[in-house]
């Protein structure tokens, strides 16, 4: 972007200080047009998935530091009837955890029964069994479902800037899908635990992650027993909670070192073995009785809610933690740890530089960490209050593309300028698995990480430059009829991805695509995003590829 | 002047690439061309006693009751090695590299770094600096930094060479970061699968807009030249034959046999692929991590599958490499709660290749009964984790202690010698 420099930028390191909150509005009052509309593109790219049609001129339009303050409250912002529809449509948001976790194992329970009264073949192999299949299908289906409903929203919602804190926040108490039960508990965890709380209390979203059984599952803190303990008899040899006997510090010590106080946060090992030692006991209670033998029953994590605090399994010992002395207290020893760490300044630092590092630039400057981070502790964590610091922050005003965008960024970006309708995602998940960052797919509890250093490399710039082409030349079939009751017709997403990359390699399109993106509308949707250097190599192409130029420039790579 | 910029001078100007490095890398004296290294980063931590098992110890039955794998012999027992530690039997595929002197292990290695944050010992044991966050290169990327030079092919402008440091994924990890370019290819058949830029009229409109010396059209460059370098080696309908034939006709399993076999594919046509790199992930296994049989066999077959594959299809440029199997940091020697192992701190790792001198486990063993323990729970670590990747460099690539100390600044170590 060829965009005047702004005194406040030159003289930035000057004014890094303290200059919190005077940002926005002078600048933004400025006469020229031109300084609107970038301003509009920068706050459209970094809080939002970038411009779809319309959206540069309404902001524009509007001013940027209005839209931000709609932004900043979603829950005021209606869904399009469209998106409604579709979200409605989804069966896995009407199910309760319990219903979902009984449902799953039921499935592996018929699948197992199945397969044992199926004859051996001559290896000692049994064969796979319809029912198998069928549970597959079924499981697959509820998976698919969490990506439908993340999807559709981050493409269409208004409420731009709470899906990119979705995004971010999932990330950051990332779990993995692919992991057992989480199959089926994504949608839930995401719905219950993360998006009501990505503007409001960090405590809050804290607590909804650390009691919600997609996290107690995925870091294995459902299964830690104080050391000695002897499951009761009815639950001898029921799988791994009928055998636990002691301590797994799995998420006691990620919940320090990425969730809360960062891995120089100064903790130590014998920090991470007292911690999980406090988290006995919190544990899942899915059968439907559970609810006489766990004793505790006081949690905030919602009606539906299969999380429970076992007395039983807890380790009652006193406990020194962090320097705590810690009485034995059942459940409330958790909570005190939570109430700590949620406050503690190692966290507020930690979290201060990944949303600059998200939201400004690859090295934030101390400055700002420091800033945002004092905000973050003088409001008790209120994440509305930080992010307000953050857009009010000179370096967030910075309106040079500083980041590479992501690949979840990126994909999102491209349909989003394109104005397609979509109401088939698996292509855009089979993309996203192909450029290395499959959505709730990442198989570690770090998350994906955010810098250029991260996902620029040789095949990344190739592959997406094919996804533009495919893309822009409507080879996707981002609106073919996706019947999620006839699972034994519908593809699976093998078959799509598969179908999707000979899409990307060949001339057909396939049943369902789009027709090709008009290069002109596509210029105007994205404005000074797009240099006069890639204007003019797109002036000087065949006609059919001037669209693919435009999402696939270098231009585009970056927000 | 950072080498890329002297080379991209070079070409531009259009000189040579042979005189212009032999001159520039004189000094330090150039490889054999000839030698080749692999390294496979297991991420998450794989509990290397069970890998490499102490099956002679009481202190290994004592303190994991319900993982502990049988004494050879023994019903899912491990595969004898040398009377004291036994193979996990479902990496049975490369007991016949290790009966053939091939295949060697580095017990009780690790970092001199105490973390036991997965992601800080790995950033660790990739910078090859343990202890230092800051460093801004991997140590793959320094190593081709000290080996000969790109070749520039005669003509057409192009130049052969840019896969000199491969890597098999769709991100490059942190053991490439650094200003030498390396080559990344996807996982899985797509790897050299045709694309839409494969067509010369698409390729042609992007080429204009990824002209400049920006990251961004570097990595383009990058690409389009390891595709046609790929393709040169091998054409896509071959490389398809190829897996299917050496596999009996079946297809190889999908992920590490797949890619694996692929990678030694590529190695084996062309001799530009001089270092590679592959990572697979899953050994984190706090839970059930299994004995025989379990959570663990089902990591552990395919990586015993898929690194036969890659010693196999190497054919006679087995005789000229080096894979070196490596992780984060080992496990807890006593098993937790929860039938599983918790973050620890010595581990094991593998080096096989015709220049090994394998059928040895190599290393100081501390032990692993109470007193010997690390900190009360982990395998105590005897050999720095530089010493070993620093061995392979001297003695199998034949680095000079020069380039040695610019792959691994501070390391003051002595290079552990595995080299037959």
């Amino acid at each position: 972007m060829n965009l005047p420099a702004s005194p406040l930028l030159t003289r930035r390191g000057a004014l890094a200080a303290g200059v919190a909150a005077l940002a926005w509005r002078p600048a933004l009052a400025a006469p020229q047009a031109d300084a609107g509309q970038a301003d509009a593109l920068h706050v459209l790219n970094r809080l939002a998935f970038g411009p779809a049609p319309g959206d540069l001129e309404r902001v524009t339009r509007m001013g940027a530091h209005a839209w931000i303050a709609e932004q900043l409250q979603p829950e005021r912002l209606a869904l399009p009837a469209f998106l409604a529809g579709q979200l409605a449509s989804l069966r896995t948001p009407h199910e309760t955890q319990r219903e979902l976790v009984q449902g799953y194992r039921d499935m592996l329970k018929q699948a197992r029964e199945a397969k044992q009264a199926e004859p051996a073949s001559s290896d000692g192999r049994k064969p796979q069994t319809e029912e198998d299949g069928e549970r597959r299908r079924q499981i697959a289906a509820i998976a698919h479902e969490a990506g439908q409903e993340r999807l559709l929203q981050a493409l269409n919602s208004p409420r731009q800037l709470e899906e990119v804190l979705v995004d971010f926040w999932f990330n950051h108490f990332n779990v993995y899908q692919g992991k057992g039960l989480d199959r089926v508990l994504v949608e839930s965890y995401e719905r219950e635990a993360i998006r009501p709380n990505v503007l409001g209390r960090f405590r809050t979203m804290l607590g909804a992650t650390a009691r919600h059984p997609a996290m107690l599952f995925y870091l294995d803190n459902w299964l830690s027993v104080a050391p000695g303990y002897q499951p009761p008899r009815r639950f001898a040899g029921a799988g791994a909670a009928g055998k636990a006997s002691g301590l797994n510090e799995n998420y006691a010590r990620e919940l320090m070192e990425l969730h809360t106080l960062g891995v120089d946060g100064g903790y130590t090992q014998k920090d991470v073995t007292e911690l999980a030692r406090i988290l006995t006991g919190w544990t899942l209670r899915p059968q439907r009785g559970g609810r006489r033998r766990f004793g505790n029953d006081s949690n905030d994590a919602g009606a539906d809610s299969i999380f429970g605090f076992d007395p039983a399994r807890h380790d009652d010992g006193p406990k020194t933690w962090l320097g705590h002395r810690v009485a034995p207290g059942g459940q409330s020893e958790g909570e005190f740890a939570l109430d700590v760490l949620a406050r503690h300044p190692a966290t507020a630092r930690h979290l201060a530089s990944k949303l600059a590092r998200r939201f400004v630039a690859d090295a934030p400057s101390p400055a700002l960490v420091g800033r945002l981070s004092q905000r973050f502790l003088d409001t008790d964590g209120d994440l509305r209050a930080v992010m307000q610091a953050l857009v009010d922050s000179p370096e967030f005003r910075d309106p040079q593309p500083a980041k590479f965008k992501t690949p979840y960024q990126y994909v999102l970006s491209a349909v989003r300028a394109t104005g397609i309708a979509t109401t088939n995602v698996k292509p855009l998940m089979a993309q996203l698995a192909q450029l290395g960052q499959p959505l709730y797919g990442c198989q570690t509890p770090d998350g994906w990480h955010d810098t250029e250093a991260d996902w620029l490399n040789p095949n990344a710039i190739t592959q997406r430059v094919n996804f533009a082409t495919a893309l822009a030349s409507g080879r996707l079939p981002l609106q073919r009829a996706d019947d999620p009751d006839a699972p034994a017709h519908a593809p699976g997403l093998k078959a799509m991805e598969r179908q999707a990359e000979k899409a990307l390699a060949r001339d057909q399109p396939v049943e369902g695509s789009t027709p090709p993106v008009d290069a002109s509308a596509l210029l105007e949707t994205l404005g000074p995003a797009i240099s006069d250097r890639t204007r003019a190599a797109v002036a000087a192409a065949s006609p059919a590829l001037r669209a693919a130029l435009v999402l696939g420039s270098p231009d585009f790579m970056r927000r | 002047m950072q080498r890329r910029q002297l080379l991209q001078s070079a070409a531009a100007a259009g000189l040579a690439w042979t005189a212009i490095g032999r001159t520039a890398f004189a000094a330090s004296g150039p490889l054999p061309a000839n030698k080749r290294l692999v390294v496979v980063f297991l991420r998450g931590a794989v509990d290397g006693l069970s890998v490499v098992v102490p099956y002679g110890e009481a202190a290994y039955y004592q303190q994991r009751s319900s993982i502990a794998l049988a004494r050879p012999g023994q019903d899912g027992g491990v595969l004898d090695l040398d009377g004291h530690f036994g193979l996990n039997p479902n990496l049975a595929p490369l007991m016949p590299l290790w009966q053939a002197g091939r295949l060697a292990f580095v017990q009780a290695s690790g970092s001199p770094d105490p973390t036991r944050s997965h992601f800080d010992a790995q950033d660790y044991m990739e910078s090859g600096t343990p202890g230092r966050k800051n460093t801004p290169d991997g140590w793959l990327n320094r190593l081709l930094g000290v080996e000969p030079p790109v070749v520039l092919q005669a003509g057409a402008g192009a130049h052969a060479g840019v896969t000199r440091g491969l890597s098999v994924g769709a991100t490059l990890p942190r053991i490439w970061a650094g200003p030498n370019p390396v080559a990344n290819i996807a996982n899985g058949a797509r790897a050299t699968r045709p694309t839409l830029l494969d067509r010369p009229q698409v390729s042609k409109a992007f080429d204009s807009l990824y002209s400049g010396d920006d990251a961004m059209s570097r990595a383009y460059r990058e690409s389009q030249q390891s595709r046609a370098e790929v393709n040169e080696a091998m054409t896509p309908d071959q490389m398809d034959r190829e897996q299917k034939v050496a596999n009996g006709g079946a297809p190889l399993p999908n992920g590490f046999p797949d890619d694996a076999a692929r990678l030694a594919q590529l190695m084996r046509r062309d001799p530009n692929v001089q270092i590679a790199f592959l990572a697979l992930g899953g050994w984190d296994t706090h839970v059930n991590q299994g004995g025989a049989r379990g959570q663990l066999t089902n990591r552990l077959q395919p990586l015993g599958q898929g690194l036969a594959e890659l010693a196999t299809r190497l054919g006679p440029v087995f005789d000229d490499t080096t894979i070196l199997v490596i992780s984060e940091f080992g496990r807890t020697v006593r098993q937790n709660g929860t039938g599983g192992t918790d973050h620890g701190h010595g581990n094991v790792m593998w080096a096989l290749g015709g220049g090994i001198a394998g059928g040895k486990v190599h290393g100081r063993w501390p032990g692993i009964d109470a007193p010997s323990q690390y900190e009360g729970r982990d395998l105590a670590v005897t050999t720095d984790f530089r010493q070993v990747l620093a061995g392979v460099c001297a003695h199998n690539l034949g680095l000079s202690d020069n380039q040695l100390a610019r792959v691994f600044p501070g390391f003051d170590g002595t290079p552990l010698n595995l080299a037959a």
